[in-house]
């Protein structure tokens, strides 16, 4: 593909992007696996929250 | 299931759970097709392949905007129904439409460059959507210093609903004042002007942005309740040691 004489910008505009979304689901990813480890670890010191009754399936 | 039901944190996350593999396959598929589409798309006839910009430049724009829209209809729940569901909704979207609306701003400036001989320029719409982009960046702040997200919500649902003032602005700018950015080409009055060839890939890649939103904004939401849970097991250790 020929994209001119313009091509670097084309092609930092999709650099540009990617990088933006691939931060994007790095911090989603690396913030949900965080809490599941801190969930994880309260958890197991016998911490509940109010709403979660004896028995009560953890969702 | 109904709405109610829905709006149950626990119950919402067993939703997303299984509503999230099926949105990240939609998602990677609608990409991969609206990517060969863009990349088949002739160039225009007087801005030639930088045209190519556009394709990541409108999803970007247009999902900058809508994420500003899911805050304001979210704002409109913490404030008139006081749920904790929609304060989730509109945290989770504040960091994911701020980093569009940079995307939008960044390559929006690249594709200047060539086209109008500069990176920025003053004008309405440019400035409108860097209005956006700030405002992104002091709801995030706003939700960082106050340290009650009960209170946090209802501060920034305000701040929220007075900067949705902002959304129409960007879009008229360009018709309300003689801005160096071109004028309405895909939703205007008469239909767009762009054509067929161009058009539809267009609208795919919006397609894809759209659900790539969706994929992130819910995973966000799902990692916003963990949050909070944490909060509540910490400050129940805490009240246990006290």
């Amino acid at each position: 593909m020929n994209l001119g004489p313009h091509a670097a910008f084309i092609v930092m505009s999709y650099v540009a992007a990617i990088a933006i979304v691939a931060g994007l689901i790095v911090w989603v990813m690396l913030d949900r696996r965080r809490l599941a480890r801190e969930l994880g670890e309260l958890d197991a010191q016998g911490i509940t929250r109010r709403s979660e009754r004896m028995g009560e399936e953890k969702p | 299931m109904s709405l109610i039901d829905l709006a149950n944190p626990s119950r919402f996350l067993a939703l997303a759970d299984r509503a999230l593999p099926w949105l990240v396959a939609a998602t990677v598929l609608v990409f991969a097709f609206g990517v060969s589409q863009a990349y088949s798309a002739p160039d225009d006839y007087q801005q030639g392949a930088t045209v190519k910009i556009m394709f990541i430049h409108v999803p970007a724009a247009w999902l900058g905007m809508l994420a500003w829209g899911v805050m304001s209809l979210a704002a409109l729940g913490t404030l008139v129904w006081r749920h904790p569901l929609a304060d989730v909704a509109a945290k989770a979207a504040a960091p994911i439409g701020a980093a569009f609306t940079l995307m939008c701003l960044v390559t929006g400036s690249l594709w200047g460059r060539p086209m109008w001989g500069t990176y920025w320029v003053w004008d309405a719409r440019l400035t409108s959507v860097l209005v956006l982009f700030l405002m992104y960046l002091g709801v995030i702040a706003l939700w960082r210093t106050v340290e009650d997200p009960a209170r946090a919500a209802r501060v920034a649902a305000v701040l929220t609903l007075v900067g949705a003032i902002n959304i129409p602005i960007i879009k008229f700018s360009v018709d309300w004042w003689n801005t160096l950015h071109q004028g309405a080409s895909v939703l205007r009055l008469g239909g767009s002007s762009i054509h067929p060839s161009i058009l539809v890939p267009l609208l795919i890649m919006i397609a894809a942005f759209t659900l790539l939103f969706l994929t992130l904004h819910l995973a966000a939401m799902r990692n916003e309740i963990m949050r909070r849970r944490v909060r509540t097991m910490l400050m129940r250790q805490a009240d246990a040691r006290a």
